[in-house]
C-alpha cells in the first residue's frame, strides 16, 4: 500500500484508520507528493493507493493522470483522502482514474467503507 | 456530515458562516481528535496563542484562514492526531496546517456552490506572537472563538470581496 500526503501526520491517520478499519496493509510506503509517489512505485509494487488532491509538487489529480504510464502500477487502485470534498472535484478524480473518494475528515468507519469495495474490486 | 450550506455566498448570504465555521471545526476536531471543542464564553484574547496555522482561499471566494492556539494546545493537538504521548516540533506544524487545513476545506464544502471554485493552499505555519498579520484587502472579518481542552481557540476568516 502507498500513502501519498503532503503531511506526515495525516499519512499515519490514514494507516491508523486503515488498521483500525481492520484492513490488511502489508507492507506500508509513504509519499510526499506526485513525483515521489512515481518514484516508490518505479522501484516497488502495491496493491492500493491513498492519495491527497492539494499537494506541492504534483498534485494528486495530475498524479493520478500520471499513473498509466508506471508499468507496473497502471491497474493498481487510487483512492483519493482530501479536504476536496466538492462534487466537482470528486468528478475531476473519478474522471482522472481515481476508484475512490474519501473527503477529510474522516472516521475508520468511513474508510473501510471505502477501501473495501475497492480492495475486492467491486468499484 | 452535517451540512448547513446556503445557496448563497455572496456577502449578504455571510450571516450564517460564523457557525458554519464552527461546525467544520467542531467536526474535524471531534472525527480526526476524538475531542469536543466548546464554544468560548467571549471571543478569547490572542495573547499567548502562539501557533497560528493559515490556509489561503483563492477563486470564487478569496481570503484567508487562521487558527490560533497556544503551544500547548498545539502539541496536545498532535498528540491526539498522531495517537501518541509527544510530538516533534515538525510533527506539531504539520498537525496543526491540517487541522486548519481540513476546517478550511470542510467550511467550504457546505457552502453550496462554493466548493468547486473555490481553492485552499497549502498550510503556512507561523510560530511565536511577535509579528502582524495584514490582509491587504480584507473588506470582511468572521472570526469564532471555541476551547479546545478548557484552552482558548480561535478561528479567523478575512475574506476579499
Amino acid at each position: 500500500m502507498l500513502i501519498v500526503d503532503d503531511s506526515s501526520v495525516m499519512r499515519k491517520i490514514v494507516e491508523r484508520s486503515l488498521r483500525q478499519a481492520g484492513i490488511e496493509l502489508g507492507q506500508v510506503f509513504e509519499a510526499g507528493n506526485g513525483i515521489e509517489a512515481l518514484a516508490v512505485l518505479n522501484e516497488r509494487s502495491v496493491s492500493l493507493i491513498l492519495c491527497d488532491i492539494n499537494m506541492p509538487a504534483m498534485d494528486g489529480l495530475e498524479f493520478v493522470k500520471q499513473l498509466p504510464n508506471v508499468g507496473n502500477a497502471k491497474s493498481v487502485p487510487v483512492v483519493m483522502i482530501t479536504t476536496e470534498g466538492s462534487e466537482g472535484h470528486v468528478v475531476q478524480a473519478l474522471s482522472a482514474g481515481a476508484r475512490g473518494y474519501i473527503r477529510k475528515p474522516f472516521t475508520a468507519d468511513q474508510v473501510k467503507e471505502h477501501i473495501l469495495p475497492v480492495l475486492a474490486g467491486n468499484q | 456530515m452535517n451540512t448547513l450550506g446556503t445557496d448563497n455566498y455572496a456577502p449578504s448570504g455571510r450571516q450564517y458562516w460564523a457557525p458554519l465555521l464552527e461546525l467544520s471545526a467542531q467536526e474535524v476536531f471531534s472525527l480526526m481528535l476524538g475531542e469536543q471543542l466548546q464554544p468560548a464564553p467571549e471571543l478569547p484574547c490572542t495573547q499567548g496563542l502562539d501557533v497560528t496555522s493559515m490556509v489561503g482561499l483563492a477563486g470564487s471566494l478569496c481570503g484567508l484562514m487562521t487558527l490560533r492556539c497556544s503551544n500547548n494546545s498545539a502539541a496536545l493537538i498532535a498528540s491526539k492526531m498522531l495517537g501518541s504521548d509527544g510530538s516533534s516540533a515538525t510533527q506539531l506544524e504539520d498537525a496543526i496546517g491540517e487541522v486548519c487545513n481540513m476546517v478550511a476545506g470542510n467550511f467550504k464544502n457546505k457552502i453550496s456552490g462554493l466548493g468547486d471554485g473555490c481553492k485552499l493552499s497549502v498550510p503556512t505555519v507561523i510560530t511565536g506572537s511577535n509579528y502582524s498579520l495584514c490582509a491587504l484587502v480584507n473588506d470582511c472579518t468572521i472570526e469564532i472563538g471555541l476551547l479546545f481542552q478548557g484552552e482558548p481557540l480561535v478561528i479567523s476568516l478575512q475574506l476579499n470581496g
